[in-house]
Order: C-alpha cells, then structure tokens, then sequence
C-alpha cells in the first residue's frame, strides 16, 4: 500500500535536517538504512505499532526544547569502581572520561574508527538492526543507523575486570542526539554496561549487542531525569547458546520515553532478562516495547515491567514473545503491572504470545490498579504516616523488577534513586 | 439422537465424549446435502441485488433505503488485514448473495406444510422441531416433561426463516420470537428503533455488508418484567453452493426481563469455500439479563484445507441500563477461517458482562477470536475465560480488548486465556489490548500456553483408553469451565463436537 502523503511528508522534513555521514566501513550500512527509512517512513500516528505512543515528538523535523534540569544529587553509580565515557549533548567528553584501556575489552568510537575502511564492527553495525526489522518495522533504528554522529564500539574478549559506564550529560536544550554503540561479546566473555543520564533534549539511541556462546552480558540503565526530555531507544541483541543477557532499565521523569528491546534466542540453553520499573509525575509517558524471540531450544526469557504512575502520567507496555516452530522446551515468562495513585493516570498495555512450538510453556500476567487499601491500612494500624506507608508499598510494587539485577550494589543504588524520587513528592 | 435424553450432564460427560468418537470416525457429521429446489438471485453484489433481496422479503422502503445506504458505504471499506488469518483473497462478486428453497415461495401456515425433506435435514442436525412443536401444539406449556427443557427454534435455511416454534405460549408472555424479514413487517417501530443501534452500519467491513445483503434472521423482544419462559433457538445452515449467508440478529431485553438465546450452525461438505457474515446485536435495558451461546460447527474444510466455511462475524451487547447483564458463552470448532469478537459494552452502572469460549482449530482451520469489553459505566465487571485448543497445522488467536474509560469507577475485569497445543505444527497465539484509564478499576490478565499433559495422557493410556479418546478426554478437562457456562443441551452437543473436532490430531 502506498505510504499515506502525511507520513511522507513528515518523513521528508525529518531527513532533509539530517546529512548522510559518508566514507569508512560503515557507509554501505547507512546508505542501506536510510532506503529502508524512505521506503517504511517514520512512525506515524496510525501505525499499529504506535497505537498507545504518538510518535510526533520522535519524529519531528526539529527536537523540542527541554530545559536543564539541576542534578540535586550524587551521580549515579558514582560509587561504583567503573570505566567511565562521557558524552556531553551526544559529544564525547576526553577529559572527563577515563582513559580507554581495560584488560580483555577493545573500546572505540564510532567518529574515529568509523574512518577505517575495515573493523569487526562492519559485520554488526546495522545488522542485527535489519534482523530486528521483522516481523514489524522499527524506522526510528534505521534512522538511527543512517545518521548516528557517535558511539561506542566495545570488543569483549574475556571477563571484563569492571563495569564500563557510559554518562551522558545535557546542557543545550535544544541538542538533538543520535549515538550508535555496538558491543561483540566473544564466547565466554563477560561485560557490565552500566549506562546514566538524560543525554539530550531529543535522544535517539541504538545499541547492537552480539552476545555470543557462554558470554554473559549485563546492563544497568538509569534515564535522565529531565522533565522534558524525549527519547526513543532501541536495544537488539544476539544471543549465543548458553549465553546470558541481562538488561534492567530505571526511568523517572522524561515527557516520551520508548525503549524498544528486540531479542533473539539463537543458540540453545540461552537466557534473557528484560526488566523496567518507571516512576512519572504528570506529563509523562513511558513505553516499554520489548520483543523476544524463542529460535533455539530450552531457552529461557523473562520480562518484568512495573510502572508508577500519578498526576496524569501515562504508561503503555508493548510485549511479545514469539516461539517459533521448533523451539522446543522454551520457558517465557512476561508481567506488566502499573499501579495508579490517581484518578488521572493511565497504563495500556498489549501483552502478546505468538507460539509455533508445543512443548513450551509460556505465560504472561498484566494486572492494573491503585495501591491496596488493606496493605495501607494496616501499615496505618501500626502508626506508619500515611506518606510513608505509600512509599514503602511502591517500593515493595516496584521490587520485583529491581530484583532482576544480578549485583547487590548496583540494585541498592536503583532502590535509593526510587526512595529519592517518591520522598520528593510526599506530601 | 438428541442431546435432550440425556439429563446429568457432569457423570455423562467422557462417557459422551468417547461415545462420539466412536461414533463418526472422523467423519463431519453434518456434511451432507439437502437436495432442495433452490431460489437463487444472480451471482454477484449490485445495488439492484440489494433491491432484489429487500423486495423478496417484502420490505418497506426505510428499510430498502437503510440497505442502499449501507451498500454505499461498504464500496469505500476495505477488508480488514489485521486479524491473525492467512486466506486467498474473496471474490465478493462471485457469491450468491440470496437462495431460498423453492418450496417457500409461498410461506407455510404451519410447520406442516413445511416441505418435509427439510423438516428430515433438520432431523439429521438433531433439532428437535418436530417433537418440539407437537408438545406445543397438543399440550401447552404445562405439560412439558422435566427430563427436556423447552427451546423454541427459528430455523434459517439459507436465506429464509423456515419456520417458529412455540409461537403461541411466546405470545402470551409477550415475548416476540420470529425472523428479522416478519419483524421489519410487524413491528417496524421496534426494528427502526434498535436496528443499527449497537452495530452502526458503518461498524466494519463485514457488518456493512450483511447491513446491505442480510437476507433473515432472527428477532427477538422480551417485554419488561418478562421472564422469558423458554430458551430460544436458531439453527443455521447453509445449504446451497456458493451462497453467503448473512444472517441478522436483533435480540432486546427490555427492563427487568431475561431470555436465553441458543445458536447452531452446520454446513454441508464442499471443496470450495463459504462466506458467513453475521450480525448479532443485543439492548439490555436496565435489570434485564440475556446469555448468548453459539455452538458453531460451520464445515471446516477438509484435512488438506480445501473447502470451508469464512465465518466473519460481528456480535455485540450493548448494556444500556444500570444493572444490565450479558453472557456470552462460544463453542468455535467449525469454519475454516474464524473472524469474530463478540463484545460487551458496560454503558449502565453495575452492568456486567462475561465472556466464555472455546475454539478448537484442527488440520488446516484457522480462528482468530476473543471479546471486547468496553466498560462505560460505574462499578461494572466484566470477565473473560478463553480456551483455545490448536491441533494439526492449524493457527488459533485469542484477540481481545479491555477497556476502562475515565468515568468507569470502581470497575472490574479479570481475563485468563489459556491455550493448549496438540502437534508441533500449529500455532496458538495470544493479543489482548488492556486500557485503562482510572485508578479505582482493578484488571486482571492472564495468559498461558501449555501441551498436552504428559503425566496425565500416560494416566489415561495406562487406563486402557487410546491416544484419541485421552487427549479427548483432557481436552474436555480443559475446557471444563466454558462447557459448564452452556445451557444444558449445548454443553452435551459442545463435548461431542470437542471430540470430533479433535479427531485424527494425534498419532
């Protein structure tokens, strides 16, 4: 069918802001994705895809504003022993990141290695993007792999001896980001991304994960708490046999925030973890989009999605699972729960399994609704104010998603960013 | 014979099941052909077919008019791609869209002049017309016997409602039962009133077009306060080759009553394939009660998927006053491709829907089936039990959609979908859209997908059953909890349909 005349244009104003980086290993690779972004469009209102987002902000030919938001406190993760880039408005900062050398892990930038006529990066870059175009089109990822002006190339070897951070910080409320990072994890290898910070007014980021036999790779992502801010995020990843992937992201705050999770299980006994807890106030809307898909045997994936929502703000949950004919043994598991502390707030949710394998067992769970008046009451009962009664149950709500990451220290940074946020707005 | 000899349903359960294999071999039961003289309007779809049909059914002009606006319309749609279905694309001018048996050119008085190779088609279905209506005629209401409950039956043979039992004992409760076509004749008020009103003529592709071509159906009006004093009947077939059927139903409850509406469909075996599209609307005016069951064994098409009905069909409940209640209970096993969502809008407060189905596809079907429940009104509940049963290389979908509008306080849904794989071949999916919009509404969802119990087929196996009789068996067990929602007679017709349905799905 002919692409609508509206989504035409809207696609045409978009990409006539933006000019094709050229030359190096990666320039076949744009050129592909930017014909693949002509030929679907970008996102429009009507698309099935879009159906609880709109998709505007994302798309618009020029980002709207978002002004600075004062950090009143410490860095995340600032305690962590870790290996830190910085990026300020999608610019990678020298001299406040630490130098690139870690034992097992290869790290570069897409703007400096992207030169080279050839790189390992060349058989990723974009790829594992294309495979995540099917069943439906993701033309923001394709966008994405055409223009992104930076990045991080990361090759892991062995065990990473500590966690590479990637921090990125706003100060132009107009800057509008793209940044591209891929990430090769070789059999047995071991990584922790640890990821923090609004990054830009407008962000569209990518990140192609090749995690290959009995690597394990973990992610820890907390998003920037600018309140107007907006971002669209796509991770894909690859998954070896016996291969773990763990992925855990914290958003509070953001006026459009999607985060898409394309996986696939291609080598037997592999386990995938995608988990998400968001907090927002007022004008907010969050969408987790995750698809996972089941082409190996025994597998194993899980998908845990909590969402806190008040004053109006909006939360949708799109997850698929998709077992394809043979995968047999496959052990998917997926929840979507928001809790509603006002009338006004709203959580849509399309919970989907899509099974072509019968000795599988599969099951999802969504549920919605306020916080429960027992639980409140007999906190009440034992003399815990009102305010703090309401904390600790969100908090005990938001738990089964934080659980999910694997490092004690790191889940008890989450749960104090949690406590921070919800002791803010007591009344 | 006839589902009604036998009472207990719950001890005669597996015993029926069993018996039922046993019985057909395989074979659909219901495939074969009525050699009837038939009516046929040419082929194709034309505004003078409209005319055509409106006019055979000696309809007033609102209603002709009302036709040819929705005719109008359905040349802007499109079909519909979104649903889970994969089949060649309908040639909509290639159908017969009326035939009616010759036989009824001139309508019978009585179900006496009815051509009797029918009466003996209906017979084969299992419909007990024939009794039913001597037990009307010579004895009146009082005089039935406890062993079998009255159901008065409006039977649509193709195009044309052949004839209304229990017309008598119907009237003098006030309750309206007959086909759509009398309606629109007899109490045009009625019809003007609610036709269109749940299902708008513009509502989707399909409902513009049964909008445009219904040719009968059935109508239904329980009078407020009235309780109506027997379950209602219809049974459908399609008889002739290459005819649509497109059957319209109105069903309204009026203040404080209640009716029970049953419906069945057959088809006879044909190697090329069958559009179905219906429409079904239901009112619910304050305090009143309906519950709808389908039993729905449209021919299937064979192993290799030649043939077979396209059941595309649009059924909605629209909950109009405060306390109003509706029930849908399905039993999908037919059809080659299945397309339907029959839905509740809880507009009145404490309005209550409930939603109960099994689909059952095998060989090469292909369903794609759930509910929508839009809750509008304070404190309404809703509930969803779907069992889909996938077997061969068949593809089964539960799409569904719940709903909490701002204004629905205090509301209350609970879903739980599960499916059940037989064969590593088939597919069995799982949509359901969940949108709520208030913080006092509590939803629910839950999904699982599992295969056929190990343990529990090597208990049966060990028991003496073979592989067929026990997956029968723990098919039945699944779907115990939609089956125990049907009236009575259903839930005996339903279990044996399970077993037939299921045939030659293992081993």
């Amino acid at each position: 069918m002919a692409m609508a005349q509206a989504k035409l244009d809207a696609t045409d104003a978009r990409l006539a802001t933006l000019s094709l980086p050229t030359g190096g290993w990666a320039e076949a690779a744009r050129r592909d994705a930017l014909t693949r972004v002509q030929a679907t469009g970008l996102p429009g209102r009507r698309d099935e895809y879009w159906k609880y987002t709109r998709p505007d902000m994302l798309t618009a030919a020029t980002a709207a504003e978002a002004a600075i938001f004062d950090a009143d406190e410490a860095p995340v993760f600032g305690e962590v022993d870790q290996l830190k880039l910085v990026f300020v408005d999608g610019v990678f900062d020298a001299a406040a990141s630490d130098d690139l050398a870690l034992d097992h892990v290869r790290i570069e930038r897409l703007a400096e290695a992207g030169s080279a006529d050839i790189h390992w990066a060349r058989d990723l870059y974009g790829t594992l993007e294309i495979a995540g175009q099917t069943p439906v089109v993701r033309p923001l990822a394709a966008l994405n792999t055409a223009f992104a002006t930076d990045g991080v190339l990361i090759h892991v070897t062995g065990a990473a001896p500590k966690p590479i951070a990637l921090v990125y910080h706003h100060s132009d409320p107009k800057s509008d980001v793209m940044l591209h990072h891929v990430i090769r994890m070789d059999a047995g290898a071991e990584l922790t991304l640890l990821e923090s910070g609004p990054v830009a007014a407008r962000c569209n980021m990518v990140m192609e994960i090749d995690v290959a036999d009995s690597a394990a790779f973990n992610h820890v992502r907390v998003q920037g708490r600018d309140h107007e801010r907006q971002a669209a995020t796509h991770i894909f990843a690859r998954l070896g046999q016996e291969s773990r992937f763990k992925s855990f992201t914290m958003t509070a705050n953001g006026v459009m925030t999607r985060n898409e999770c394309v996986i696939e299980l291609t080598g037997d006994d592999a386990s995938a973890h995608v988990a998400g807890a968001c907090m927002g106030d007022g004008d907010f809307l969050h969408d987790d989009t995750v698809f996972i898909t089941h082409d190996a045997l025994n597998c194993e994936s899980r998908q845990v999605f909590k969402k806190v929502l008040r004053n109006g703000a909006t939360g949708v949950f799109q997850g698929k699972i998709l077992v394809k004919a043979g995968a047999q043994k496959t052990d998917g598991y997926q929840i979507s729960q928001s809790l509603l502390l006002d009338e006004d707030s709203q959580f849509l949710a399309k919970p989907e399994l899509e099974i072509y394998a019968d000795d599988v067992a599969c099951s999802h769970g969504s549920t919605s609704g306020a916080i429960d008046e027992d639980a409140l009451f007999y906190l009440r009962a034992r003399g815990v104010p009102h305010g703090i009664a309401t904390d600790l149950l969100t908090l005990s709500f938001l738990a089964e998603a934080v659980e999910e990451i694997e490092d004690a220290g790191l889940a008890e940074e989450i749960v104090t960013r949690m406590e921070a946020w919800l002791a803010r707005r007591r009344g | 014979m006839s589902a009604l000899d036998t009472t207990n349903v719950k001890e005669g359960v597996d015993r029926e099941t069993v018996d039922a294999v046993r019985e057909v071999g395989g074979k659909y039961k219901y495939g074969w052909e009525t050699e009837i003289e038939m009516d046929y309007a040419p082929k194709g779809l034309t505004p003078d077919i409209v005319r055509l049909i409106s006019e055979k059914n000696g309809e007033p002009d609102w209603m002709t008019d009302w036709r040819l606006a929705a005719y109008d319309r359905w040349l802007q749609m499109e079909e519909p791609d979104w649903a889970m279905v994969d089949y060649p694309e309908i040639d909509f001018q290639d159908q017969y869209y009326y035939a009616r048996p010759k036989s009824m050119a001139e309508k019978p008085k009585s179900l006496d002049d009815v051509d009797p190779k029918l009466l003996e088609t209906y017979k084969k279905l299992g419909i007990p017309l024939k009794e039913q209506m001597i037990l009307a005629g010579v004895e009146g209401a009082e005089a039935a016997p406890a062993e079998g409950r009255k159901v008065a039956v409006d039977a649509v043979f193709d195009s044309v409602s052949v004839g209304t039992t229990f017309q008598k004992e119907l009237k003098a409760a006030g309750v309206i039962f007959c086909s759509i076509s009398e309606a629109i004749r007899d109490h045009p008020e009625l019809v003007k009133k609610y036709l269109g009103s749940v299902v708008p003529v513009s509502d989707n592709f399909y409902a513009t077009l049964n909008s445009a071509v219904f040719s009968d159906g059935s109508f239904v009006y329980v009078p407020p306060g009235v309780r109506c004093p027997m379950e209602l009947s219809t049974y459908f077939r399609i008889n002739a080759e290459n005819t649509g059927q497109f059957e319209r139903t109105l069903i309204i409850a009026d203040k404080g009553s209640y009716v029970s509406y049953l419906e069945g469909c057959t088809a006879p075996m044909r190697d090329t394939s069958q559009l179905h599209a219906a429409v079904v609307e239901i009112i619910i005016e304050e305090d009143a009660e309906v519950k709808y069951s389908t039993v729905q064994n449209w021919y299937p098409g064979d192993e290799n998927g030649k043939g077979g009905i396209y059941n595309f069909v649009t059924k909605r409940a629209d909950c109009r006053g405060d306390r109003a209640k509706v029930m849908w209970t399905q039993v999908e096993t037919g059809s080659a491709v299945t397309w339907k969502y029959p839905s509740c809008i809880l507009r009145g407060d404490d309005s209550q829907g409930e939603f109960y189905s099994i689909a059952i596809t095998n060989h090469h079907q292909q369903a794609d089936t759930g509910t929508k429940m839009v809750h509008l009104g304070k404190r309404t509940k809703s509930r969803i039990v779907s069992k889909g049963i996938s077997a061969g290389v068949a593809q089964n979908t539960y799409r569904g959609l719940v709903s909490m509008h701002p204004k629905a306080k205090e509301s209350r849904n609970y879903t739980q979908c599960d499916s059940l794989l037989i064969g590593d071949k088939c597919g069995a999916h799982t949509v359901p859209y969940i949108e709520v919009k208030n913080n006092s509404s509590r939803v629910e969802h839950e999904a699982t997908t599992s295969k056929v119990d190990d343990d529990q087929m090597f208990y049966c196996r060990q028991r003496g059953m073979d592989e067929e009789e026990a997956v029968a068996l723990i098919v039945n067990g699944f779907a115990k909890e939609v089956l125990q929602a049907l009236p009575m007679e259903f839930a005996m017709e339903a279990q044996q349909l399970v077993a037939i349905s299921l045939e030659g799905s293992v081993g």
